[in-house]
């Protein structure tokens, strides 16, 4: 390949270098007209501020240039094939956000009458049922935040019954080696001690090591299924009864609940309480980091516990329930989320399952599944599979088959980078050493997964001629960055743009005359 | 069905490369009991058109401000949203990518983090910020949590002037973390004392600016006071606009400063999703939750952005975490960080002031009301008022006549009879001379 061509500019066509906000101030401009304050007499005491703040002004076409050039720096599910696996990266229809967008959805107020928002609690009431029924569960959740948030409202709920049952001794929650980081973490805050549950050589729940464990001190156990290696707990149910007779409650982490819709009632796997990725299963964009929502549902032990607000319905219409303490909140455990709920995320989540029904959202798990044998089964010709057997809706390798080539799992995902993909999730789950972790979702063709299939057998045979390591090092060539340089980042951190010294200086002295 | 593009012809090719029958036959690991049920009565897919009926038909059962000159604050506003703003946040790029785990597929992501990041510590008066929270709400449990791991004491002494959703949230995240939180009677008159109740037992005290009841405080001695016990000043802004035109946190001595982004970001959207903002000082960037972007260099020597410090976090530290949040609020910051950007310093200041005249117009005609008292003697953009009557039936009654007339106390404190006349009125830009005339005679012919 000819050496790339140098620019006077320093853009490539259409990689375009785009400097900082603050960096292309143009002083006082705005791209905001607004009207002149009307005169009034300011009620602001001695607290009003007359120093600038340091906010870059630029005008609309600016503004607008600089964001479009940064969107055009990032990888997204709309450009291309994004495998990251327990991510559920599939297809986020527009249908979604022109339905969020709807005046009597954007512009009502969290705290207008309850009379005057009958709609708005219709909604969350009809998501709701959709949620309770899909998981045969007798109660939901609707106002955690996101996953994490979702483990943290299935465990105070637990802590909650323990506490009310005389249990509140309980100290304990087992969780497997193989979980999310979350599990542990969601466990901790909600003041709990951690232990760790080993994995079988088939990918599962070591059932009678967690069984070893069981004990009076033990508060719950935190199982995701299908679990971080995309394989199903066969034993899920055994493990339940198990946990119950032990006197503890079972968390399922719902995060590949995307894999079981339509197929399995959760309620018939002994579950507890389990949270709902709304930005994963039900398809509600992931936004380059949220909003998320993570309604949790709960069987009728820990119903009672369940956070303020909820909706309510009788014969006059839909209410909210806001305080915990008394009435139907009598035992709520208290409140974990400002206002309604992500309210938004509602609305997506809704038009998508809506768009989708019981007969689409069962096809959709299914291809889902299809789609991640597919892969397993086309790339097993290079790959070495972490487990054998059919896979649910992601699938696992470790980096055996890199094994002696000097290339890494790091190197064939930033490889994959220069092929148009985005890389799979990488050394996740820990059990599998040096785990490549891909889930395809449902909303891939067959055509998609066959070129991705294509770049990855080559990337793997070329890793295996022995003498690439250095090719491999030297990936992403064609990004808008080569990789970046984490140590330096994490060693010497800057978390902002500062003025220079210069610029400094002189704004001091300014303000000193 | 639309969203999937698989037909029977690919399934079938493909259930013959894994060497199964059916795709019943890859769900075979799952014992028959857990399937057995699985039979539903909903609904069926759907077209496009029947989707759009059956929620149009939801959404027009709701009263929209757009519709009805809206009054309503407590810590959800309702802003002017410019025409760009959604079309950069609807770009496909920004809106479909997942959090920038590839930065170098990710910088236009990890870009506008770091912009949100100085942005949100050039308008707090803070050092550092994070790349968002959940929501105002949360990032005031996460403060309060961070100040007890600086501090290593485990309680904390809470305003009645924080909004009392921020103290619910706190005290029950708290509550589970076995720390003490001591939450003081709501303070419409804005006269609680703190300063004599810092003890050495305390991590933090927690301040909301504007205050809920719309009091404007300065509390440089406050935090004078907090840090003389080794304790931290922990300030909330629920109202961001406010920092256009009032001194800021920062320059009042606070030691993390935490708020809802919301009415800079987007439309009030039924309280969700909003953007939790969170900054301090760059001393204690150890012991702050959430993702943070950082500056580096690529192989070549060209500035990039990633995500860093990531050694507090829960998929590196497990049960050692400072924090167990991954999926935060990342499109609503980048709508927070565009806006900002839109403003600027000029349009920033500019939209404040706006605000506050507004709010002062609508207390002026006010005023002149019998049955009417405005309760804070300094405000921004919301006030608490005194009524001759129960605040809710009022509310109620105009919202018969097609206003919505502000938030009744009773709504969040049911259990303090002393504050059932006292409603929550906030203006904006959004609303027009008209609308505030409209109200002012709307709330004397209801009070008379």
């Amino acid at each position: 390949m000819n050496e790339p061509m140098i620019t006077t500019s320093g853009h490539r066509a259409l990689q375009i270098e785009q400097p900082l906000i603050f960096e292309l101030d143009t002083g006082g401009s705005t791209a905001v007209d607004l009207p002149d304050p009307p005169k009034v007499r300011m009620r602001l005491g001695n607290l009003r501020n007359d120093k600038a703040i340091g906010l870059p002004g630029l005008s609309e076409p600016e503004v607008v240039r600089h964001y479009t050039r940064l969107s055009q720096k990032n990888y997204s599910i709309d450009t291309g094939f994004y495998p990251l696996g327990s991510c559920t990266m599939k297809h986020n229809p527009r249908l979604n956000e022109k339905m969020a967008r709807l005046p009597g959805f954007a512009d009502i107020h969290p705290f207008q009458p309850q009379s005057t928002a009958q709609g708005a609690y219709e909604l969350m009431d009809t998501l709701a049922h959709w949620l309770k029924t899909l998981t045969g569960m007798p109660a939901v959740a609707m106002s955690p935040a996101a996953g994490a948030h979702g483990e943290l409202c299935g465990l105070m709920c637990i802590r909650s019954a323990h506490d009310a049952n005389g249990q509140g001794s309980r100290k304990l929650v087992l969780v497997p080696e193989s979980a999310h980081g979350t599990n542990p973490a969601t466990a901790a805050l909600c003041g709990y001690r951690v232990e760790s549950i080993p994995a079988n050589a088939a990918g599962r729940v070591d059932v009678a090591a967690l069984k070893a464990k069981l004990g009076p001190e033990v508060a719950a156990v935190m199982i995701t299924n299908p679990n971080t290696c995309g394989l199903f707990e066969t034993e899920c149910i055994e493990i339940a009864k198990a946990v119950h007779a032990a006197g503890a409650y079972f968390y399922m982490d719902g995060a590949n609940f995307n894999a079981l819709v339509g197929r399995v009632r959760i309620a018939d796997l002994g579950v507890d309480a389990m949270h709902i990725n709304l930005h994963k299963t039900f398809s509600t964009p992931h936004g380059g980091g949220g909003p998320g929502a993570g309604p949790t549902v709960l069987s009728a032990a820990l119903a009672a516990f369940v956070p303020v607000p909820f909706v309510v319905h009788d014969t006059k219409g839909y209410g909210v329930v806001e305080h915990a303490g008394h009435g139907a909140a009598k035992q709520s455990f208290g409140r974990m989320k400002g206002f309604q709920g992500q309210f938004g995320v509602f609305v997506r989540a809704l038009s998508y399952i809506l768009a989708m029904g019981v007969d689409g959202l069962k096809q959709a798990s299914g291809d889902a599944v299809l789609n991640a044998n597919y892969l397993r089964a086309k790339l097993s010709a290079e790959l070495t599979p972490a487990f054998d057997g059919i896979c649910m809706h992601e699938v696992v390798f470790d980096d055996g088959f890199l094994k002696n080539t000097g290339v890494s799992t790091l190197d064939v995902a930033k490889a994959l980078i220069d092929e148009g993909f985005h890389p799979m999730t990488m050394y996740f789950p820990l059990v599998v050493h040096g785990a490549l972790l891909m889930e395809p979702t449902e909303t891939e063709s067959k055509a998609t997964l066959d070129q991705f299939i294509a770049s990855m057998l080559a990337l793997a045979r070329r890793a295996k001629q022995g003498d690439q390591a250095e090719w491999f090092k030297a990936a992403p060539r064609l990004a808008p960055r080569r990789r970046l340089d984490e140590t330096q980042a994490a060693r010497k951190p800057v978390l902002r743009w500062k003025p220079s010294e210069a610029t400094q200086a002189a704004a001091a002295r300014q303000a000193a005359e | 069905m639309r969203y999937l593009p698989l037909n029977d012809a690919n399934r079938a090719d493909m259930l013959a490369a894994i060497g199964v029958k059916s795709v019943d036959d890859l769900f075979a690991d799952i014992p028959a009991p857990a399937k057995a049920k699985a039979v539903f009565d909903l609904s069926n897919s759907m077209s496009e058109i029947e989707v759009e009926r059956v929620l149009s038909n939801l959404a027009a059962k709701n009263l929209n401000a757009s519709t009805a000159p809206s009054f309503l604050g407590a810590g959800n506003y309702r802003h002017h949203t410019p025409a760009s703003l959604d079309y950069i946040i609807q770009r496909g790029e920004f809106l479909t990518a997942y959090t920038p785990y590839q930065p170098e597929i990710s910088q236009g992501t990890l870009q506008a983090i770091y912009e949100f990041q100085t942005q949100v510590a050039l308008i707090t008066g803070m050092e550092v910020a994070n790349a968002s929270m959940y929501d105002g709400a949360t990032a005031c449990a996460e403060a309060a949590a961070m100040a007890c791991r600086v501090v290593k004491r485990a309680k904390a002494l809470m305003s009645g002037n924080v909004h009392p959703h921020y103290r619910d949230v706190t005290a029950t995240a708290m509550r589970f973390m076995d720390i003490q939180v001591e939450c003081l009677a709501p303070d419409p008159m804005g006269i609680e004392d703190l300063v004599g109740r810092i003890g050495s037992d305390l991590s933090c005290v927690i301040v909301q600016t504007p205050g809920f009841f719309g009091h404007l405080n300065d509390y440089t001695a406050l935090a004078a006071a907090c840090h003389a016990a080794g304790a931290l000043l922990v300030v909330c802004v629920t109202e961001p606009v406010s920092l256009g035109l009032l001194k800021s946190p920062g320059a009042m001595g606070a030691d993390i400063v935490v708020g809802e982004g919301q009415s800079i970001a987007t439309p009030t959207c039924f309280g969700g999703p909003g953007v939790g903002l969170f900054a301090t000082r760059e001393k204690f960037i150890r012991q702050m939750p959430g993702r943070v972007a950082g500056e580096t260099v690529d192989e070549n020597g060209r500035r990039g952005w990633v995500l860093t410090l990531s050694t507090r976090e829960q998929h590196i530290r497990r049960e050692k975490a400072t924090s167990n949040i991954c999926t935060n609020s990342g499109l609503i910051a980048l709508a927070f960080s565009v806006h900002m950007t839109l403003l600027g310093e000029a349009g920033f200041r500019r939209l404040a002031e706006l605000n506050h005249a507004h709010a002062a117009l609508l207390a002026d005609k006010l005023e002149q009301i019998k049955g009417v008292k405005i309760l804070p003697g300094t405000f921004f953009n919301e006030f608490a008022v005194q009524l001759s009557k129960p605040a809710a039936g009022v509310v109620e009654t105009l919202a018969q006549r097609k206003i919505l007339g502000g938030v009744p106390a009773s709504r969040f404190y049911p259990t303090y009879p002393e504050l059932e006349n006292v409603l929550l009125l906030t203006a904006t830009e959004m609303n027009s001379e008209g609308d505030i005339n409209a109200l002012a005679v709307a709330l004397k012919e209801v009070l008379s």
